[in-house]
């Protein structure tokens, strides 16, 4: 997980969005970490999930990440049919690369030089988990989820994305059941780049909507 | 939330503890064994507030919300929970002492 501040893992306190920092496993144990282990033991005391279980979910979250999203985005660049297959049905087309969806309706939303597109999820954290990984920590913030679709142009100026006013910016509100994820505008420059070196040039944010593709 | 004033974000991320990705995956395990559903987690999430909201971390409300519909559901009870959780306080100071992982 790509992070600006590793100075705040060991840092206590509150941060200003109202999260605390990172508690390391030798920090004093909460009453949340508390309820979580009772949980997690009573769960498998009844026989509803087991320890295995529990581990291999973890590593499969852990092995989701941005760059699963990116080989998607470059090859949409670099195949029109699968592009139109990607717009048609982004769970089937992620399917065809071999991820994961899951039972989710996946929506691939199209950013061209007239649209650009961002996503969030007002109502609380619904992202594209299956092929990004863990929305970030500003994803799920206050913030970003009331400013995105009240100002969506100066959340973008704060990503440092600046969009004339001839473009157009759709917001997408994700739910539980229906998440979207951004095809980025592919950069002038990239002709004739491979499908891998394409995917080095998507990041995260350009697949939220809070960041373009830059050429190399 | 939606339209809410608010002010600028912030755009610090942090790793997750491995409390917090044991939390978000026994909502997935949860979801998939039936035990409730992620309509239950919002609502859950839902109810408890502004207050708690803005004072407790984001995994803190999906773990509070998570117990909340598995003793609704009968899966275990109240009493159940305290007593573990207390037996847990006693394993050790640090959740590494205590994870039993």
């Amino acid at each position: 997980m790509p992070h600006d501040h590793p100075d705040h893992f060991h840092h206590h306190g509150i941060s200003s969005s109202g999260h605390p920092y990172r508690a390391d496993n030798d920090e004093p144990l909460t009453y949340w970490q508390r309820m979580e282990i009772a949980v997690r033991e009573l769960l498998i005391e009844g026989g509803h999930v087991t320890a295995a279980e529990v581990a291999q979910q973890i590593n499969t979250m852990d092995s989701r990440s941005p760059a699963n999203g990116a080989v998607v985005v470059a090859r949409a660049w670099a195949d029109p049919e699968f592009r139109a297959r990607l717009l048609q049905d982004a769970s089937a087309a992620s399917r065809e690369m071999g991820f994961d969806i899951g039972p989710l309706k996946l929506i691939a939303v199209e950013n061209t030089a007239k649209v650009h597109n961002v996503i969030v999820c007002t109502l609380c954290s619904c992202y594209p988990r299956n092929l990004l990984g863990l929305p970030p920590d500003w994803y799920k913030s206050r913030e970003y989820r009331s400013r995105t679709v009240s100002e969506p142009r100066a959340v973008l100026r704060e990503f440092g994305v600046e969009l004339p006013d001839s473009v157009t910016v759709r917001v997408h509100d994700s739910t539980a059941d229906m998440r979207y994820i951004v095809l980025p505008l592919r950069p002038n420059g990239t002709e004739g780049m491979s499908q891998t070196a394409l995917a080095e040039l998507v990041t995260r944010d350009s697949m939220i909507g809070t960041g373009l593709v830059q050429a190399p | 939330m939606g339209g809410q004033g608010a002010g600028p974000i912030q755009r610090e991320e942090h790793d997750f503890a491995i409390w917090e990705k044991r939390v978000d995956a026994l909502m997935v395990l949860c979801g998939e064994k039936g035990l409730f559903t992620v309509d239950g987690l919002r609502r859950a999430l839902e109810d408890m507030g502004e207050d708690t909201f803005e004072k407790h971390s984001y995994y803190e409300r999906w773990i509070a919300a998570i117990n909340q519909n598995l003793i609704e559901g009968g899966v275990y009870t109240l009493e159940e929970l305290g007593n573990r959780m207390e037996e847990i306080a006693k394993r050790g100071k640090t959740y590494g002492e205590a994870q039993n992982g």
